[in-house]
């Protein structure tokens, strides 16, 4: 492979830019006005409820230092959870807790955490260490997703996640994003998480993406990662055209987990989703979005915008 | 419809620019490069007396718009004395009054003139109606002259230019030696041409003139011959009759009168003396400027206090900076922290120079970081812990300082305009994103934005933006409406051609 690709080339495979995204897509078709519904992922989870869409249980919510010390209550019970700040970007400030250990906890790559160092993190996340700009935050507690076993073999840790590239309400582009030893378990690419591209029309896996390289195999379990069915498809790609109506963003990220008992839930929403995901289906989005502009119909629901995109962008 | 609208304004900034430039390059003259230099001299008319009983009241001659030079900068220098400038005819006259003065008295003037290829301002044509009255032996001589010159001449100035030659020809005639008795001295010779023109109704004049050569001292005017043939006034040299004036003669005072006068004063002297000096040409644009009151100088940057001048000619700077991140940004595919932190630190660079200002600011952050990492130990909240990084950071400057100063050099005094709060702030970040995405990130990140705040120091300190942004404000149009373009590119960054490169198998395949 040559180090570098020329301009030709990827505009000949319909490669949207970063500098195209931001300026055709996301500044057109993504009021301003409509990011706190993305942004704030209290709000979106309160707007998916509304629509009747699943999502992950909220334990609670940790808004001052005050419930920060007593965070144990709202948990009611339950020994694994997930924090994470209200207005994160990019997977950061999440932490992923499995169990009790004592006084303290485990987290998911099997560090100790202690109480203290629990509050200190909500500390943190309610001081705006994570969120944009530097605002005041609050941080959520929530139900730790159990990924369904098709994951176990190709997974390391945490919970794989499914994100759909929606366009006006077409899903035009999906990845399986697969937590590694390096992301620490997360699934976001920038953290070391490997993308494998998804056939939109059959819902089975390809090739992958790892640090922006092209890999076939799960860089920890040396499993291949081509080749495995995402349960659910369906459902997933109804969800995921869902969101347009949910946001009202016309260029859109989703991302849905699916547990091994909910199935599919609306993990979070994004309004400026990465470009990796062309890497993991090596296909180009931009000739896909042009498509939806050309021939997509303007009034259909989301089951007929998914039989448009299983139809039209079959293999 | 947006696109066309982004079009039309990049344009119509453009041309405002571009036009605005070349007006002040082509008519103006404002110079394109700091480099540029121009000769110019500084000639000084110094009258010196003493001092009678009585008022004293001194008339001196000063130049007014003399062909061929340009005046930029004229002064008087005379402790106590009132001055006034007044114009007489085609002159100007510097007065100088005072009530009482004793002891020897020095009065100056000092003008600095460039050279300068000017059209000559049309001036009033003098009528001549009258041949003079000439005594009865002075009449026929006259008569002669005039009729042998007449004979020879095609028009006014051949027929001066002989008649100048004639008089100047050491083999003189009788006619010639009755007018103008040997050994005669050039200004004699100069009035005499005058006296036997005015006999053929042609007006002439005398012009006085100083020889602007380089360190002369106790220089004397020179007297010059100027006819008018009925269109303008043609300059004669009074020694051969040869057209026009040397490059060097800078004209003084027009007429036969005398260049000064002193009333109640005894031994008045007046004394000339030139130096020649090589001036930037920017310093002379503007000076000129100020005497000529161009309404578009009027709001050139120089015409502001110079404390004021000094912050904008760092403020114009900065969109320099900017736009280059923007296209390190958004086309190149650089990443670093903070939009426009490096642009800070580069004006920070410029404080210090920039080996010492890099070396500082890696110096700052490491150990900023060690610090920052120090502290999370703690567990302190976000807000306290920036000020503590703060506060930690103006102490690690501080030892720099002293340490700098104790080992004898003096970086460290200059630091002080480091902006601290960004430092802290980068530090903070840096750490963050240490945390989370690892110290490979961290250090891309981190060596990304030092590069380009490198790349800021050396586009926005060189000597010929500095330059050009100061003296032509309006090239930021330009500058805007480059970064209004790349507000639209929506093309692929370098950095895009790497990431993608995958892309180039499926080509292939």
């Amino acid at each position: 492979m040559s180090w570098f690709v020329p301009p030709w080339k990827l505009r000949e495979a319909g490669v949207l830019s970063l500098n195209a995204r931001n300026a055709l897509y996301i500044a057109e078709g993504n009021p301003r006005r409509l990011y706190p519904r993305v942004d704030d992922k209290l709000l979106t989870k309160q707007l998916a409820l509304d629509a009747g869409m699943a999502v992950p249980d909220l334990y609670g919510v940790v808004s001052n230092y005050h419930d920060a010390r007593r965070f144990e209550r709202i948990l009611d019970g339950h020994d694994d959870f997930v924090i994470k700040p209200a207005r994160g970007a990019g997977g950061d400030g999440i932490v992923v807790v499995t169990a009790r250990l004592g006084e303290g906890f485990l987290k998911i790559n099997g560090a100790r955490l202690s109480r203290d160092d629990i509050v200190h993190h909500l500390g943190n996340i309610l001081s705006g260490m994570y969120s944009f700009g530097g605002r005041p935050d609050q941080a959520m507690v929530e139900y730790r997703v159990q990924p369904d076993d098709v994951f176990a073999a190709i997974s390391h840790l945490g919970v794989p996640d499914v994100r759909v590239i929606v366009h006006r309400g077409f899903p035009v582009l999906a990845m399986l994003r697969l937590p590694t030893r390096v992301s620490g378990g997360k699934a976001n690419l920038h953290q070391g998480a490997v993308g494998t591209g998804i056939d939109i029309a059959t819902g089975l896996t390809a090739h992958g993406v790892w640090h922006e390289d092209s890999i076939d195999r799960h860089p920890d379990t040396m499993q291949p990662l081509s080749g495995i069915t995402i349960p659910g498809w369906q459902r997933i790609l109804e969800l995921s055209a869902r969101g347009y109506e949910l946001t009202g963003l016309g260029y859109l990220g989703v991302d849905i987990v699916i547990d091994r008992t909910h199935g599919p839930l609306i993990l979070e929403l994004n309004a400026r989703p990465g470009l990796s995901i062309q890497i993991a289906n090596r296909r180009g989005l931009r000739s896909r979005l042009e498509l939806i502009d050309r021939e997509g119909g303007k009034d259909l629901d989301f089951a007929a915008r998914a039989a448009f995109v299983r139809e039209r962008f079959a293999a | 419809m947006r696109r066309w609208h982004l079009l039309a304004l990049v344009v119509l900034l453009v041309a405002t620019a571009v036009s605005l430039i070349g007006y002040k390059t082509r008519v103006l003259g404002y110079p394109l490069s700091p480099a540029t230099e121009v000769e110019s001299w500084v000639v000084e008319a110094r009258l010196a007396f003493e001092p009678g009983s009585g008022p004293v009241k001194a008339e001196m001659a000063i130049p007014l718009a003399p062909v061929g030079h340009v005046l930029v900068d004229e002064n008087f220098v005379s402790r106590g004395y009132g001055i006034q400038t007044e114009s007489r005819d085609d002159n100007r006259l510097a007065l100088w009054s005072i009530r009482r003065a004793s002891g020897p008295q020095t009065l100056y003037y000092r003008a600095t003139v460039a050279r300068q290829e000017g059209v000559r301002k049309p001036q009033g044509v003098p009528a001549l109606e009258r041949a003079p009255e000439y005594g009865d032996l002075e009449g026929a001589a006259v008569e002669a002259i005039l009729d042998e010159v007449r004979g020879k001449s095609a028009d006014i100035a051949t027929f001066s230019s002989l008649l100048v030659r004639l008089l100047a020809s050491p083999a003189a005639d009788g006619n010639v030696e009755l007018l103008l008795p040997k050994p005669a001295s050039p200004e004699a010779r100069t009035r005499t041409a005058i006296q036997v023109l005015a006999g053929a109704r042609i007006p002439a004049r005398m012009v006085q003139g100083i020889r602007l050569g380089s360190g002369a001292s106790n220089l004397q005017p020179e007297p010059w011959l100027e006819v008018n043939n009925g269109d303008r006034w043609i300059p004669i040299n009074p020694a051969d009759g040869s057209h026009g004036y040397p490059k060097d003669f800078l004209i003084w005072w027009h007429g036969d009168e005398p260049l000064f006068s002193v009333e109640h004063a005894r031994q008045p002297r007046l004394q000339f003396s030139v130096t020649r000096s090589l001036e930037p040409a920017l310093d002379m644009v503007t000076r000129q400027a100020e005497l000529a009151h161009s309404p578009v100088m009027a709001y050139s940057l120089t015409t502001l206090p110079v404390h004021v001048q000094n912050v904008y000619r760092a403020l114009l700077l900065i969109p320099i900076g900017i736009l280059l991140i923007v296209f390190l940004r958004n086309v190149v595919g650089v990443r670093t922290f903070g939009t426009f932190m490096p642009v800070l630190i580069s004006l920070a660079f410029r404080e210090t120079d920039l080996a010492s200002g890099v070396m500082l600011f890696s110096m700052i952050v490491v150990l900023g970081l060690a610090v920052r990492f120090y502290l999370e130990h703690l567990k302190l909240l976000l807000v306290p812990r920036l000020a503590v990084v703060v506060i930690v950071v103006i102490m690690l400057m501080l030892l720099v300082s002293l340490l700098g100063y104790r080992l004898n050099f003096d970086v460290g005094l200059s630091v002080a305009l480091f902006p601290m709060v960004i430092m802290a702030m980068t530090i903070e970040r840096i750490s963050i994103v240490w945390e989370e995405h690892g110290p490979a990130d961290a250090i891309k990140q981190a060596i990304g934005s030092l590069v380009v705040a490198i790349a800021c120091y050396l586009a926005m300190y060189h000597p010929q933006v500095e330059h050009f942004v100061f003296v032509f404000p309006e090239v930021l149009l330009i500058v805007l409406a480059i970064t209004l373009l790349l507000g639209r590119y929506t093309g692929y960054r370098l950095s895009e051609l790497l990431r993608f490169r995958a892309f180039g198998e499926v080509a292939r395949r």
